[in-house]
């Protein structure tokens, strides 16, 4: 056996000379970036920042629609049951909101799809459903999220939902058609506000799942109870739940008390204020900025509103995108009252999404 | 001119305190109206003016690769000046002033923008934003009034050095934005001592503006002309051309904001202890607006309302032409002089301000052809004399 010595690779002075010809081409667009140019021809290019093409607005129901996004080069695909963030501009502000991706993997044409249900006041929700037009170019994140099915799929599945619920449900019943045993408990006010209605129906015709339709406008709500007399086989099925907190907690309670909570996944889509007290004045050092908070609005959107920049992921207290340090001051938790107090010097990181003033606060931005 | 608090007739001296307050609240009134109404339209016009003034400069850049050719020189030489105005004035500088931060889009953003100057875009917004804008036209503080470099009032001490005050002035419009760059360095302060040339602030800042000057230059002057070839001479000239179009028009433009005759200045004093309506009167008294069509508030970066502007800094310059009636209705009623006229004419006052200043007071006022030769006689013993000449000769006058 010989060996030779390694010998200088020809990848390396390619890429010094990409990098060359790139750092030429800024110094030609210089303050601009070349991605600067190049976005007025096509922001969907690979290695630009990740947005999407609306392509078209599907209705569901009456308050409900599937968005189908062409999404730029740079998408890295998705799993079923996770969610996206979108930003789009809402009278011309920036908005980003986390929605479930509901879409077949299997499509050609390499679109994906959210599914919205507009709340009541709903800003972002009423704008996707109602008014957003084909076309319209949005900014994307990479998709996320952990409420997905196993590697190992479960023999027997159960899933739970309520209202919009339903979405990463539908993402991974359409998706995963290797599942042969799976009931689906879903609520929803009236027989036409199931959305996906007829698709379930139709599955459920097919006997793919066994469908639960609850229509609680005339039936009432279900609580753990009802549930497991409906699926007396509940204990032997992984479990995935979504929905409002409420539910959700009902859940956990009744799966903790017969001693199956692992078997139970649930997937949150906004964080649950509980406790809030006073406010105070926020001042970000580096921006410059002072504004006064409530005790009931997280400072996250407190400094957007004041036009700060600010980072942010999933609004809910689970990413950790927003995270900044607290130089000095208190923040009280809006999910549990805690209050986190920093002193000067410290740089306590605090979530500014779930997090409001309590109290004076320097925040290092 | 002379500071308002010494003038005999005091044009705010029929204002009662309580009207300063009621015009501060509507004022306030008239920014919030346009606040509540930001939308759609107004993010789709900031957005146009940056995709049309893109494309313009890339097809004017495209032009003078091929600028041996007289045509191409000519069309690429005008669309780049335009091009490069409109990045510095309706673009840059409405940005830079956070009037577009309520979109929350990162890419136009006060925080993130850059622009095509040699003053990098940190510097400028303390400079102009924070120095300029709260101290608007006071005396020793707003160092936008002659940059520091100009007579800029009668109360300000005459010396024959100033005679060179017009020919000063027009080379700083040339040169604008180094002109621009070295005040935002505040230059003539940090070079006096050698404790000041030492701060490592200073030394920091120098290394930002110059690594700015560094890019930009290199850009105009070695990149594009390279990559002309054999049209590397013309390309540097026509981008030289464009600079030189762009900093004389920014500098009319910003003399007529502040410098024509009957715009007032303060003493440093008064703005001790100044209300929110106070603070609106004195932006009343001290900006003047330049009239004409929608295609020069364009040019001008709207700084054609620079009444509107100095009221109400952050608000979209796309809106300052409604809201224009609005404010002038507020000088009427209050018997205030709203100070509006065609380009030529604030170009031209704001000129013959700086040729009146840069002699004796009272100089220009007084010759007459008559009396020519005895007053340019006497301007030669003033400006040939000691200061013990010059002072009683003031005094005599």
């Amino acid at each position: 056996m010989t060996t030779t010595d390694p010998r200088p690779t020809t990848a390396r002075p390619r890429v010094a000379l990409r990098d060359r010809v790139l750092k030429f081409v800024e110094f030609a667009t210089t303050p601009l970036l070349p991605s600067d140019y190049l976005d007025l021809v096509d922001p969907l290019r690979s290695g630009a920042d990740l947005r999407g093409r609306i392509e078209a607005v599907l209705p569901e129901t009456r308050d409900a629609a599937t968005i189908v996004i062409r999404p730029g080069r740079g998408w890295r695909g998705h799993r079923p049951g996770q969610y996206i963030r979108i930003g789009i501009d809402v009278d011309g502000v920036r908005q980003w909101r986390a929605y479930s991706l509901t879409s077949d993997l299997t499509r050609i044409d390499g679109c994906i799809s959210v599914t919205v249900k507009a709340i009541p006041d709903g800003k972002v929700s009423n704008h996707l459903v109602r008014k957003v037009r084909p076309g319209t170019v949005v900014q994307l994140d990479q998709a996320a999220g952990e409420f997905c099915l196993p590697a190992e799929r479960p023999e027997k599945a159960l899933f739970i939902t309520a209202g919009s619920g339903i979405t990463p449900v539908m993402g991974m019943l359409r998706n995963h058609p290797e599942l042969t045993d799976v009931v689906l408990v879903h609520s929803a006010p009236t027989a036409d506000d199931v959305v996906f209605g007829a698709d379930l129906r139709r599955m459920a015709d097919e006997g793919r799942i066994r469908l639960i339709e609850q229509h609680t406008d005339t039936a009432g709500m279900l609580d753990a109870g009802a549930i497991a007399e409906l699926v007396p086989d509940l204990a032997e099925r992984s479990t995935w739940a979504c929905g409002p907190v409420g539910m959700l907690e009902a859940l956990e309670e009744h799966w903790t008390a017969a001693g199956i909570a692992e078997r139970l996944y649930t997937e949150r889509f906004r964080p649950t204020v509980l406790v809030t007290g006073e406010g105070g004045t926020v001042s970000f050092a580096r921006s410059g900025t002072t504004l006064e908070a409530d005790g009931a609005t997280p400072i996250l959107d407190a400094a957007e509103d004041a036009g700060l920049l600010m980072p942010s992921g999933c609004r809910m207290g689970i990413c950790y995108g927003c995270v900044l340090p607290l130089r000095e001051g208190a923040v009280r938790d809006l999910r549990n009252g805690e209050i986190t107090t920093a002193a000067p010097g410290d740089g306590v990181l605090i979530q500014t999404c779930v997090s409001a003033a309590a109290g004076a606060c320097d925040i290092d931005h | 001119m002379t500071a308002l608090q010494k003038k005999p007739e005091n044009p705010i001296a029929h204002l009662s305190a309580e009207d300063i307050e009621i015009i501060g609240k509507e004022l306030d009134t008239i920014r919030q109206e346009v606040r509540d109404s930001l939308g759609e339209d107004d993010a789709k016009y900031i957005r146009r003016v940056i995709d049309v003034q893109r494309k313009l400069e890339l097809g004017s850049r495209a032009a003078l690769l091929v600028s041996l050719f007289p045509p191409a020189w000519l069309i690429g030489t005008a669309g780049l000046s335009v091009a490069k105005i409109l990045e510095n004035m309706e673009i840059g500088h409405n940005i830079l002033h956070g009037q577009w931060d309520w979109m929350r889009d990162p890419k136009i953003h006060s925080t993130t923008w850059e622009w095509d100057m040699a003053s990098p875009a940190a510097q400028w917004k303390h400079s102009h934003n924070e120095l300029h804008h709260t101290c608007t036209n006071v005396i020793g503080k707003d160092n936008d009034l002659g940059y520091g470099i100009m007579r800029v009032d009668e109360d300000q001490k005459w010396h024959p050095l100033y005679l060179a005050q017009p020919l000063w002035n027009f080379i700083n419009a040339c040169f604008f934005e180094y002109g621009i760059a070295a005040y935002d360095l505040e230059l003539g302060k940090n070079l006096a001592t050698k404790k000041r040339r030492a701060n490592p602030e200073f030394r920091a800042a120098t290394k930002q503006v110059l690594k700015k000057i560094r890019n930009q230059a290199g850009k105009d002057y070695l990149v594009h002309p390279l990559l002309s070839g054999p049209s590397f001479l013309p390309t540097l000239a026509a981008n030289f051309t464009a600079n030189v179009v762009r900093n004389l028009w920014s500098h009319s433009v910003i003399m007529c904001g502040h410098f024509p005759e009957g715009v007032e200045t303060f003493e440093k004093t008064s703005i001790e202890g100044e209300t929110r309506g106070e603070w609106y009167v004195r932006q009343m008294l001290g900006s003047a607006n330049i009239s004409g069509s929608k295609a020069m508030h364009l040019m001008t970066g709207n700084l054609s309302h620079q009444v509107e502007h100095h009221l109400f800094p952050d608000l979209p310059s796309n809106r300052y032409a409604e809201i224009a009636p609005k404010v002038k209705d507020i000088f009427d009623r209050y018997g205030l002089t709203y100070h509006s006229a065609p380009l030529y004419k604030q170009v031209a006052s704001a000129w013959h301000k700086v040729i009146r200043l840069s002699l004796p007071n009272g100089w220009l006022a007084e010759t007459t052809p008559k009396n020519a030769p005895a007053q340019i006689a006497k301007l030669v013993r003033m400006t040939t004399g000691g200061k013990k000449v010059r002072r009683a000769m003031a005094r005599a006058a």
